[in-house]
């Protein structure tokens, strides 16, 4: 037999708590992948998130904080100072990075601290049952938007990428989507370049990644494929935004 | 964590409270000092931006208190000796962050230059915060040790001292000062570093890259009580019953065989001593009891001073509406008459002056 494929060492054999057709869970399987290729297990801290993805600790064998809710930026700039020498991962939903924690990642990112954050933007609040996220659609309805979001009152979704290319310190910068096979693998090879960056000093490097929340979005996995490949991606169109290199 | 001493032996120099707070952290090997700017407590960052500097360590300007505290938890997750400093507001900003420092068992130095409040108040020296400080002040049960100078050679002396009960116990120490003491200068012994503890706990939990172990986690989510939470209470719980009995620290100034104890802490203890000194040669004596740890409050001294002193008054003075009394209350119900028990004091940012305080010391005794 020809195996082609096995489970990264970096991630354990617990199955996760993710639901059917999340995105999260691809995105865990992308990352456990790139460790073991760069074989950065024994040399990295990871940040959790609050969100669906705080437990990463049980899905990863590294070390790994859980950070207080938005905060992970803060934490992982003071990790970077303390251990210059070992590779820091930031890990962020929407609701975490674009709303309560603002302030924190357009801090870190001007800074141009030498981190490497991946984003996971799923247009909702997962963990806490599906309520309007800063990055929710005009017209996507949530627990906490019935009748659909609009800009009056609620605001337009906030385009992360693009606000943060404006920050001169910000060295890579790209959205993705884990919706298709092809895309899967554009996400892995910027995930990849991401980490990279900071292991070659280069500096602040973000990947979004717009992600499917099924239950959130209150339709079927499949569904939420469409939903991306319909609604997500015209809005948040995926690309390279910043390339400094 | 290496003893870290700079310089060679003790000399007198003078220093603001708020810059001897920042040399004493210099000289107890502290690596990363993370703040936000906030009066009356400034002058420990600008002191720490260039000592931080020329030592090699690191120092960040946050982008808010928020930011700050949990650059705090990054670096002693890290396995840093790490502070911040702040004033009032600011440390209300941080408390979202001590909790979870608190929760995860991580070692940290705070300072609290108190100021007036409520709100934004005002930059006057105050000592309204002593319920935030001494009842956890976050959500959830835990306490922090909060150790309250009243001289800047105690300001010197205790930010020592916390890194070493920081590591000891592996929790948030406090040092809860106010605007008089922060501002205030004078000269004091700088002496080298000197360590509490012959040895501190190895830190084997910290987050250094899992080469050669197992990954280690610093995590406060226990989904059930089951899961660990209710654990990790009665854990917190039994360590802080033994600090309680391990830490109370207290001056007894004239206290044995007095008519009046005066009961208070930093500024006001200072100037309640200017006040009994001008008043002693009256006949009547009144001593001061002074609480150098405001977390634990050492009740079992106070009490110890109570049962011997038969009819003796006491009077607690604070820069508050009266908070620390609670504490006094608490710790002699049992023994002395609530009615007994006096207070002096006003919040907003007001002291008392060593005249007020002897008017107030002859019209005690008089009744
Ligand atoms: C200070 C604070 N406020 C609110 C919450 C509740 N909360 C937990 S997860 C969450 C939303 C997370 O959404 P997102 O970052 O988009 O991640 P997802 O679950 O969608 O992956 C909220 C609001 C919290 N834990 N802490
Ligand atoms: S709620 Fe959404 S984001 Fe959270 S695990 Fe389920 S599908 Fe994934």
């Amino acid at each position: 037999m020809n195996i082609i494929k096995t489970q990264p060492k970096s991630i354990t054999t617990e199955s996760t708590k993710y639901c059917p057709g999340c995105g999260h869970g691809i995105v865990l399987r992308l990352i456990g992948e790139i460790i073991d290729e760069l074989g950065i297990r024994e040399k990295m801290i990871l940040t959790a998130p609050v969100g669906c993805a705080v437990v990463l600790y049980d899905y990863m064998l590294c070390d790994v904080v859980e950070c207080a809710h938005g905060r992970a930026p803060a934490v992982a700039t003071a990790l970077k100072r303390v251990h210059p020498d070992k590779f820091i991962l930031v890990y962020q939903g929407d609701g975490d990075l674009a709303a309560i924690g603002t302030a924190e990642i357009i801090h870190a990112a001007n800074r141009g601290e030498n981190l490497s954050v991946i984003f996971v933007n799923n247009a909702i609040y997962g963990m806490t049952g599906g309520q309007m996220a800063p990055t929710t659609l005009i017209g996507q309805k949530t627990t906490t938007s019935p009748s659909g979001r609009t800009a009056k009152g609620m605001g337009k979704p906030i385009r992360v990428c693009e606000l943060l290319t404006t920050l001169e310190e910000t060295k890579y910068l790209e959205r993705t989507t884990v919706h298709s096979v092809r895309n899967i693998n554009k996400t892995k090879a910027a995930i990849k370049k991401v980490f990279q960056n900071q292991m070659n000093g280069v500096g602040f490097s973000m990947v979004e990644i717009l992600s499917m929340c099924p239950v959130g979005w209150k339709v079927s996995p499949t569904e939420s494929l469409q939903f991306i490949e319909e609604q997500m991606i015209s809005y948040f169109p995926p690309g390279v935004y910043k390339d400094t290199d | 964590m290496a003893e870290n001493n700079i310089g060679s032996d003790s000399k007198r120099v003078l220093l603001k409270g708020n810059e001897a707070v920042g040399e004493a952290a210099i000289k107890a090997g502290c690596q990363c000092y993370f703040a936000y700017p906030i009066t009356p407590q400034t002058e420990t960052p600008e002191y720490l931006s260039r000592r931080m500097e020329t030592e090699n360590r690191v120092f960040l300007q946050a982008e808010s208190e928020v930011a700050a505290i949990n650059m705090v938890f990054g670096a002693a997750a890290a396995g840093a000796r790490v502070m911040t400093s702040s004033s009032s507001p600011g440390i209300s900003l941080k408390q979202e962050g001590i909790s979870y420092i608190a929760g995860a068992e991580l070692p940290c130095v705070i300072i609290n230059v108190v100021r007036g409040g409520p709100g934004l108040g005002n930059i006057e020296a105050s000592q309204a915060d002593y319920f935030q400080t001494t009842r956890g002040g976050g959500h959830g049960d835990y306490r922090c040790i909060a150790l309250a100078p009243n001289s800047v050679q105690e300001c010197y002396d205790m930010t020592m001292n916390a890194f070493d009960l920081a590591d000891y116990y592996r929790m948030p120490v406090f040092i809860q000062s106010d605007g008089i003491i922060g501002q205030l200068v004078e000269p004091f012994e700088m002496h080298p570093y000197k360590p509490m503890f012959e040895k501190l706990p190895p830190k084997t939990w910290a987050l250094t890259g899992c080469a050669g172990r197992k990954p280690n986690v610093v995590r406060t989510l226990y989904m059930t009580p089951a899961d660990g939470l209710e654990q990790l209470n009665r854990k917190l719980e039994q360590k802080y019953k033994k600090i309680q009995s391990e830490l109370r620290w207290f001056e007894n100034y004239n206290c044995d065989g007095a008519d009046l104890i005066i009961i208070a802490y930093g500024a006001t203890s200072r100037i309640a001593k200017s006040a009994i000194k001008k008043h002693n040669g009256n006949g009547k004596k009144v001593g001061l009891f002074r609480p150098r740890t405001i977390w634990p409050w050492p009740d079992v001294e106070l009490v110890e001073i109570a049962k011997k002193n038969k009819n003796v008054k006491f009077l607690v003075i604070e820069m508050s509406m009266g908070q620390m009394l609670e504490d006094v209350q608490l710790a002699l119900m049992d023994i002395v008459l609530k009615k007994d028990i006096l207070f002096y004091g006003m919040g907003g940012g007001w002291n008392p002056t060593p005249e007020s305080i002897y008017d107030k010391i002859s019209e005690t005794l008089k009744k």
